[in-house]
């Protein structure tokens, strides 16, 4: 079934033990992403170390797919330049909107590219995307800042 | 005056929900037998006579109603003007032109506060709504008090989601103008006191008017007997076709009323400065009308009417009253709404704890179960009972006991989902 590639064992279990849904002391960035439509929000903290993003948590509620979909960004963007970070968030929003479909592009998404079934479900590509868009919102804001 | 027929507590206890005899009439369904469709109070299905009847006007009387002077539009005229008075005979309205045929339920009460509420409001005045209203009946009311300086006032309901006797003496004041609620709240399936209601909106000099959206596909509505002033509704709620909406209001306040939308077919005479209003109805009916859509309506009508709306009503009210019974046994879900599963009309919305409803419908779905999820239009009432969302499955005649068994199957398979595995 479709379904379960969606509900697949990875977003069920980001939605239920997120590692980087917490209050974060401190924060270089904080940013929060809304879904009027839905009611979700997020409210995204990055700690940056010179470019490096040391550290990426968030907090806020809404359905698992927008809850574990934010874990999994956490994950990837941590350790990672603003800028790969920036890239990353973009590869990801594309997949979601399905305009990027072909495999081996999206294979540096890592677990996120498990999301892909999600573009086929136009309801629900909004809950999908809240994390990325609310990165991609503070990364664009921090770079244009720096002149990148 | 004929009073709206209502079903009876013997018919609907004898009601027989294993059977069902209407599915067949609505081919959607009948080409669907897989699909479990509890979400009509969004919108319904239509039954094969109303699909025919708009086909019919297109191949027998299409031409521009009002317009020609050639028996084909004539033809097209009466069509329409059989379909107003139909309708008005459905409401219980006195006069046909109390009819004014709209684009749905939400421009019928739009042109109600634009028009009439722009006429009559003025600082210092009241609008007296309830937080059950669906955005419609409250955006346009929004708009208009800060137009004109006058106030939104808000009766809320108690803990069993009732309007009191009490709340509605307090709100509707000698400051109030117009009075504007639901008569059944499309998140909680609760009823409002019309009648009572007009009666104290009356009592203080006040106009009421009435958003019938969720309730005259479900049961027996009567304008007289409301004592209402204006009555809006969408055909496609009640088994008719998208893109036409009513609105009764009585003839003495059309009159009163400015015109809505101007152009085509709502005029007397026009110059370079001014124009004249042509006579109710037609002055609130700018442009071409949706006269296939408008002949669909009256399908709608003459199906329910073929159905028996007692007999209509009792089966919805048994089958709601089953589906909050059943869901209300689930120990994982809350309900939503009065706490009587007979006091709901139509409509059940619940919250599966712990499981945000997109993700609920979306897993439901994937069974072929379709229920709506999210804030159905009544932010400020959710914001009020302070939840983001909810799940609601709603009910209409073409439903049966299977429908709402595999409502229930597929809400433990979601529970099971997320609480199971680990």
């Amino acid at each position: 079934m479709e379904l379960n590639n969606i509900y697949n064992t990875a977003l069920m279990e980001h939605n239920a033990h997120p590692d980087y849904k917490y209050e974060m002391d401190d924060p270089t960035l904080q940013h929060e992403g809304v879904n009027p439509s839905c009611g979700d929000d997020i409210v995204l903290s990055l700690k940056l170390d010179g470019d490096v993003i040391e550290e990426a948590a968030f907090t806020g509620h809404g359905c698992a797919v927008s809850q574990a979909s934010a874990d999994i960004m956490a994950d990837l963007i941590t350790d990672e330049t603003a800028e790969r970070a920036r890239h990353l968030c973009d590869l990801f929003l594309k997949m979601i909107r399905g305009e990027v479909t072909d495999d081996a592009e999206l294979a540096e998404l890592g677990e996120a590219a498990q999301l892909k079934g999600i573009s086929l479900m136009p309801a629900r590509v909004k809950c999908a995307e809240l994390g990325w868009r609310t990165a991609m919102t503070m990364l664009d804001e921090r770079l244009a800042a720096e002149g990148k | 005056m004929a009073e709206a027929p209502k079903a009876t507590r013997e018919a609907i206890e004898a009601v027989d929900l294993a059977e069902n005899p209407f599915k067949k009439d609505f081919p959607l369904l009948a080409n669907n037998p897989h699909l479990t469709f509890l979400d009509s109070a969004a919108t319904a299905q239509r039954p094969t006579v109303v699909l025919d009847a708009q086909r019919d006007f297109y191949e027998r009387l299409n031409s521009n109603p009002l317009r020609g002077l050639y028996k084909l539009s004539v033809e097209a005229t009466e069509a329409i003007d059989k379909v107003r008075r139909k309708v008005a005979d459905f409401i219980g309205a006195p006069l046909s032109q109390g009819i004014v045929f709209t684009r749905n339920a939400t421009e019928s009460l739009n042109l109600l506060a634009l028009s009439m509420g722009r006429l009559v409001l003025g600082p210092g005045d009241e609008v007296c709504i309830t937080i059950m209203e669906h955005h419609s009946n409250i955006l346009p009311w929004q708009q208009v008090c800060r137009e004109t300086g006058a106030k939104l006032v808000y009766m809320r309901p108690n803990e069993d989601c009732k309007l009191t006797a009490e709340e509605i003496e307090t709100k509707i004041t000698r400051r109030t103008k117009i009075v504007s609620v639901t008569q059944v709240s499309n998140v909680l399936g609760v009823e409002n006191p019309i009648k009572d209601i007009a009666k104290r909106a009356h009592a203080v000099g006040a106009l009421c008017f009435v958003d019938g959206a969720q309730s005259v596909p479900h049961m027996g509505v009567n304008v007289q007997e409301l004592g209402c002033d204006a009555l809006a509704f969408s055909a496609h709620k009640m088994f008719g076709p998208m893109g036409i909406g009513v609105l009764w209001a009585k003839k003495e306040l059309l009159e009163k009323m400015p015109p809505f939308l101007t152009g085509g077919e709502m005029i007397d005479w026009v110059t370079e400065d001014d124009f004249g209003c042509a006579p109710v109805p037609q002055k609130f009916e700018a442009g071409t009308q949706d006269a296939a859509g408008i002949v669909g309506l009256g399908a709608a009508v003459d199906y329910m009417r073929a159905v028996k709306r007692e007999n209509l009503e009792a089966r919805e009210r048994a089958l709601v009253a089953d589906l909050a019974r059943k869901l209300g046994e689930l120990p994982f879900i809350r309900l939503i709404g009065p706490a009587n599963p007979n006091d709901h009309v139509a409509v059940v919305s619940f919250n599966v704890c712990g499981i945000h409803p997109h993700d609920v419908a979306s897993i439901l779905d994937s069974y072929d179960v379709a229920i709506r999820a999210g804030h159905h239009c009544a932010q400020p009432l959710l914001a009020w009972m302070g939840i983001e969302s909810c799940c609601r499955a709603s009910v209409a005649v073409y439903n049966d006991e299977q429908d709402i068994d595999n409502l229930v199957e597929g809400l433990q398979k979601v529970w099971g989902m997320f609480n199971g595995a680990e």
